[in-house]
């Protein structure tokens, strides 16, 4: 007695089908599990019989061999302890096959027998949607099919549903909502007012920026306010950053309702932990800043190869893993906010104190971020540390970070419908900006001055496009270019 | 192996066998060996092929007498009860591996678990 039940397994962000063959027949009792599963499908079968019985329902006494087809691809994870319980039912006629046509199943088991959501269900619904299946799983696989929409629901909490025989498909409906959870405000920030307007800017063009200052000066403060001046997501962004979360098994919740992931790991993080990788390849850091912000606080602390490993996904918005058993894809266009010091004591160009570090200290300090990911680095901006009396007094208003946003709204609202500045090149950018004469002139002669790199020029453009949409001018001239050439410029140290 | 606890073994076989007869099983080997080993008792549930591994302790010092009954073992066992249906042309029958486990409380009691469907074998 044999049944098929659909389901998929992740390979990036992208669910693949695979069919789980079940064959029962009489002989040496047994039950195996083959298809290039790993240890955890292999541990599915413990799962999956104590769930069936603890159902009330029949482990057949019998030779249960189960097939994951296409066999070559790797699977993984816990999603197909469903699936090989419904083939193993289905193909022991314990429920009519009309629960199992026309869906695709996802979900682990509980040794009780109900049925827990997996990483990636956002995925799961997408692959179900494509296909045009119902979406067969628990409660959860509900909420991520309402985000998709167009897909049905067979909901399945626990296996004893089963035992009633047909599974009503429904289309669910669901809201995202998120409490708001208070940010830090940019008002509390007194002083900084450059380093704001270079936030203001990363913020409405998605420039990374560089703040180098001594210790203490507010760097952190200020890199960490950064998210709450950003723009919403808009519908594409939120789909595609609620997968990659959804995949890497977080809370989807605050980018499906807008919220752009801000993204703060710590500077011992490996390189698989910032770029992605590991068996079965998880998405890192970058990519779960996608459509955000990674911010990388003490920068020059990071390992060296772990922040050069940043610099393709700097360039391409996607990181591509290759690994012995084939190719993984995620998303990765983030925003990068590096903080660091200038020197190894922190203290380099402060007005009060001295520095201590010898010139061979700072220049390995310093060579540590190196020249090619400086260069991708569109902003660097120094913020030194402020005259007490102004972090003192009571009176002093700043401008609160709604209003900066409302600025970055509409200077993003400017830009219209023309594709990001961030992916702008070439014949492009140019058009983008149309360049007053005057302004072309300047940035060619700042840029045979100071040997600017290609990319250096036209990042110094991005820059200058994105400072002339907050103007909300339709061409470039000479004052953004000098504004946008002066945070290339500015000297790090 | 002392010559007390073969004995031993061979007491609870029988009282193993006792029991399933009592319980409407059809004995239908005992003791049957092959190259690979022996299985205690072979016997027939109905239609169902019933492999059935007898296990007698005195105490439980050295652990219960389920536990006695290792993966190893069981491995063993399935190749014994391949062994036995190519011997006896009995390919297609459903089949089942039972565990009998005997705890001697004293001289005249004792205490007999049966394990139905105790394990599978593996692939």
């Amino acid at each position: 007695m044999q049944a098929t039940v659909m389901t998929a397994t992740l390979r990036g962000v992208d669910a693949l089908p695979v069919e789980v063959q079940a064959d029962v027949t009489s002989g040496l009792p047994m039950f195996g599990i083959v298809g290039l599963g790993d240890a955890a499908v292999q541990e599915a079968k413990e799962r999956v019989r104590s769930a069936v019985r603890a159902a009330g329902l029949e482990f057949p006494n019998a030779r249960v061999i189960i097939n994951l087809a296409p066999a070559p691809l790797r699977k993984h994870g816990t999603g197909f302890d469903l699936p090989i319980a419904l083939a193993i039912l289905a193909a022991t006629r314990q429920i009519p096959s009309s629960v199992i046509e026309g869906s695709t199943a996802v979900g682990e088991l509980a040794l009780d027998g109900s049925v827990r959501a997996v990483p990636g269900m956002l995925a799961h619904a997408y692959a179900a949607s494509r296909s045009g299946l119902d979406l067969l799983g628990p409660s959860a696989a509900m909420s991520a099919a309402a985000v998709v929409g167009c897909v049905r629901c067979r909901v399945v909490d626990h296996v004893t549903t089963l035992r009633q025989g047909e599974i009503d498909p429904r289309y669910p409906c669901c809201d995202v909502s998120v409490e708001p959870h208070g940010r830090p405000d940019l008002a509390d920030v007194a002083g900084h007012h450059a380093a704001k307007r270079a936030l203001e800017i990363a913020a409405a063009g998605g420039h990374n920026l560089l703040l180098v200052g001594p210790p203490g000066s507010g760097k952190t403060m200020l890199a960490r306010r950064l998210g709450g001046i950003l723009p919403p997501l808009n519908d594409d962004e939120r789909m595609t950053t609620a997968l990659v979360h959804s995949v890497a098994g977080i809370d989807e919740r605050p980018a499906l309702a807008g919220i752009r992931p801000f993204r703060a790991p710590h500077h011992s993080t490996s390189t698989v932990g910032l770029i992605g990788g590991g068996t079965p390849p998880r998405p890192g850091e970058v990519s779960l800043a996608h459509n955000g912000v990674l911010f990388l606080d003490e920068l020059a602390e990071f390992g060296p190869a772990t922040l050069q490993a940043m610099r393709q996904p700097m360039e391409d918005g996607t990181i591509s893993l290759v690994r012995a058993d084939g190719r993984v894809r995620y998303p990765a266009a983030f925003t990068l906010i590096g903080a660091m010091n200038p020197c190894p004591c922190g203290y380099l160009g402060d007005a009060e104190h001295r520095c201590t570090c010898s010139q061979p200290m700072i220049d390995r300090y310093t060579a540590r971020i190196g020249g090619p990911l400086l260069d991708r680095i569109d902003m660097r901006i120094r913020v030194d540390r402020i005259d007490p009396g102004k972090i003192l007094r009571e009176d002093c208003e700043e401008e609160p970070s709604a209003e900066i946003a409302q600025r970055v709204i509409s200077a993003i609202a400017f830009a219209g419908s023309r594709p990001p500045t961030r992916t702008l090149s070439g014949a492009r950018l140019l058009e983008a900006c149309r360049p007053q004469r005057a302004a072309r002139s300047t940035l060619e002669t700042l840029a045979r001055t100071v040997g600017m790199s290609g990319r250096a020029v036209t990042r110094t453009l991005r820059v200058a496009r994105t400072i002339a949409d907050l103007d909300a001018q339709d061409s470039v001239c000479c004052d953004h270019i000098l504004e946008a050439a002066g945070y290339r410029m500015s000297d790090v140290r | 192996m002392t010559e007390d606890t073969s004995k031993l073994g061979a007491r609870g076989e029988e009282a193993a066998a006792q029991y399933l007869q009592r319980i409407g099983m059809t004995i239908t080997e005992r003791n049957w060996r092959c190259a690979s080993g022996e299985v205690d008792i072979i016997a027939l549930d109905g239609s169902e092929l019933v492999f059935v591994e007898v296990k007698t302790r005195r105490s439980s010092a050295a652990g219960s007498p389920e536990e006695a009954v290792s993966p190893t073992k069981q491995k063993r066992l399935g190749k014994l009860a391949r062994n036995y249906l190519a011997y006896s042309g009995l390919d297609s029958t459903p089949v089942r591996f039972d565990v009998i486990a005997i705890r001697v409380l004293a001289e005249d009691r004792a205490l007999l678990r049966h394990h139905r469907a105790a394990f599978m074998v593996g692939t």
